[in-house]
């Protein structure tokens, strides 16, 4: 296995990614020293490869991942994982806002806290937190999984399509639309097999299940815009 | 989009060295505030009955070569007592024994181009248009001593791109505010503040919160009642973060749209937009870094 370590101290992000987008020839793991806030780490990744940033990475890192596994060991910045495809993600430390946004695929890990309007618009990625997220997430979920251990903010999944959230803590409020359901068996396994991917241990029974209530799917005249 | 930094050191030794651990987070934001840069620095008061008061001569016709020393002179022949003046380009600190007001209103009668950036016992402000590297090079950002500090880089959306229009703002004494972001109802804080007294220097939409803030904390609020009336009366999108003679402050709106990361050791306290602004910072690894919720306050105590 060839592996590979740069050091971005005073160096352009350019360094990394450009090698993570050209023909790795045989690299399979590459290690990112002193990302210092950097935007833009190992984003737009088409390949399987392991990256590793060893600190705090700043806006969209591993943004538009395919196939990769990224480990950011510190904190990131707004839009992590941003419009994934495939792979994971994992965010070592808490994830600013945004973080997961739109995600196609993949499994995104975030084992603190994310902030605002996580999983906004997701599209079929997952994504697990170990702690709390911030308001309006999931707002607009269309697919995909939102797994949170701790609490979630304000507004959680407003205006949600298709996406499934699971929320083992308190929910401040729910957003219009959003309801809590009852967990199916195939609520469990699905969890399950998420916590088991996320390396968490708690009992998916624990979690309640919140979904659509599907009334905002077709325009009702007489709702007076009451939700 | 801007920039914010502040520091505030813990141990008496960091002192001499505030402007050097600054001047690179200031640096680091240039991408987000290229337009505009400035900071408000707290050192030691001046005694009780004496003012400091900071001027920007950038606006006049001999620009930086204004003649501060007959300034100096004059003040001290109009109002008698020690009027003292430091002076370093297009920029002054007049410290006074007399009433600032008086002196203030003596400024705008007869140098009505002067801009008067601050007064106050213990903060001087500097802030200029330029890169905040030309800006920090312009006053030796990197010699500045003090205890505390607030700093901005800015990229202008919601007034033109002029000097008095930079952050920080300052109203009242020893008080300054810098903003990331857009308010929404200024023109409404204004009309509530001006039938009482209270007067404007430019259009731009953070005066409009500075003025409100140190208008409350002038009517008697302490700081966390100030603050929460911000968030009741202040409508838009903000990250603020405020400086008094011993306190930084900083609060961020529900929506929390506009970033900010705080990262705090044993020696420091230090905010910024971005941790790209803070990873230079001694021992910045082991520091606890965190980003502040927003609609919650954070004060640190000089």
């Amino acid at each position: 296995m060839s592996e590979i370590t740069i050091d971005l101290a005073g160096k352009p992000v350019r360094e990394v990614n450009q090698l993570l987008h050209g023909p790795l020839a045989g690299i399979e793991r590459v290690s990112v020293l002193n990302p210092d806030g950097s935007h833009n780490l190992a984003v737009g990744v088409d390949a399987p490869v392991r990256v590793d940033i060893h600190g705090h990475a700043g806006y969209y890192a591993g943004g538009m991942n395919k196939q990769a596994d990224i480990v950011i060991h510190g904190s990131a910045s707004t839009g992590v994982a941003e419009n994934m495809m495939s792979g994971t993600v994992r965010v070592k430390g808490f994830a600013s806002n945004g973080a997961g946004a739109s995600a196609h695929g993949g499994l995104l890990i975030i084992e603190g806290d994310a902030g605002l309007r996580c999983a906004i618009s997701l599209k079929g990625g997952d994504i697990v937190v170990g702690g709390n997220v911030g308001s309006f997430s999931a707002f607009m979920a269309q697919a995909g999984h939102l797994v949170v251990c701790g609490d979630a903010g304000d507004a959680l999944g407003d205006s949600l399509y298709e996406a499934v959230l699971y929320v083992r803590g308190s929910i401040k409020s729910l957003g219009a639309d959003a309801r809590i359901e009852p967990m199916g068996e195939a609520d469990l396994r699905t969890l399950g097999d998420l916590l088991g991917r996320a390396g968490l241990d708690h009992d998916p029974a624990s979690f309640k299940r919140i979904a659509s209530a599907r009334a905002l799917y077709h325009w009702n005249a007489d709702a007076n815009q009451e939700y | 989009m801007c920039g914010i930094v502040g520091l505030l050191v813990k141990r008496e030794a960091l002192r001499p060295r505030l402007g050097e651990l600054m001047v690179p987070m200031l640096i680091g934001m240039t991408e987000r505030g290229p337009d505009s840069a400035g900071l408000a620095v707290f050192g030691t008061p001046v005694e009780a009955a004496r003012r400091k008061i900071n001027l920007y001569s950038g606006l006049t016709a001999e620009g930086a070569d204004f003649n501060w020393q007959a300034l100096g002179h004059e003040v001290g022949g109009t109002f008698g007592g020690a009027a003292t003046i430091e002076a370093h380009g297009n920029h002054a600190i007049l410290t006074v024994d007399t009433a600032p007001a008086a002196v203030r209103h003596w400024i705008h009668e007869h140098h009505p181009r002067l801009h008067i950036l601050s007064t106050g016992r213990s903060m001087d402000l500097y802030k200029d248009i330029g890169t905040p590297t030309e800006v920090s090079d312009r006053y030796d950002f990197q010699h500045l001593q003090g205890t505390h500090l607030v700093g901005h880089t800015r990229m202008a959306t919601e007034s033109a791109v002029t000097p008095d229009r930079a952050h920080p703002f300052t109203a009242g004494e020893d008080f300054c505010l810098v903003h990331n972001g857009s308010l929404s109802n200024p023109n409404g804080i204004r009309r509530m503040l001006e039938p009482r007294g209270i007067h404007f220097d430019t259009d731009n939409d953070t005066e409009a919160a500075c003025r409100f803030l140190e208008w409350r904390l002038r009517e008697g609020d302490d700081l966390p009642t100030a603050l929460q009336k911000g968030f009741d009366e202040l409508d838009g999108f903000y990250t603020f973060l405020m400086g008094t003679q011993d306190e930084l402050a900083l609060i961020r709106d529900p929506f929390a749209c506009k970033p900010a990361v705080v990262a705090e050791t044993d020696d420091y306290v230090a905010i910024a937009s971005e941790f790209r602004s803070l990873a230079h910072l001694p021992d910045i690894k082991h520091a606890n870094v965190f980003e502040p919720a927003p609609e919650a306050m954070y004060v640190w105590k000089a």
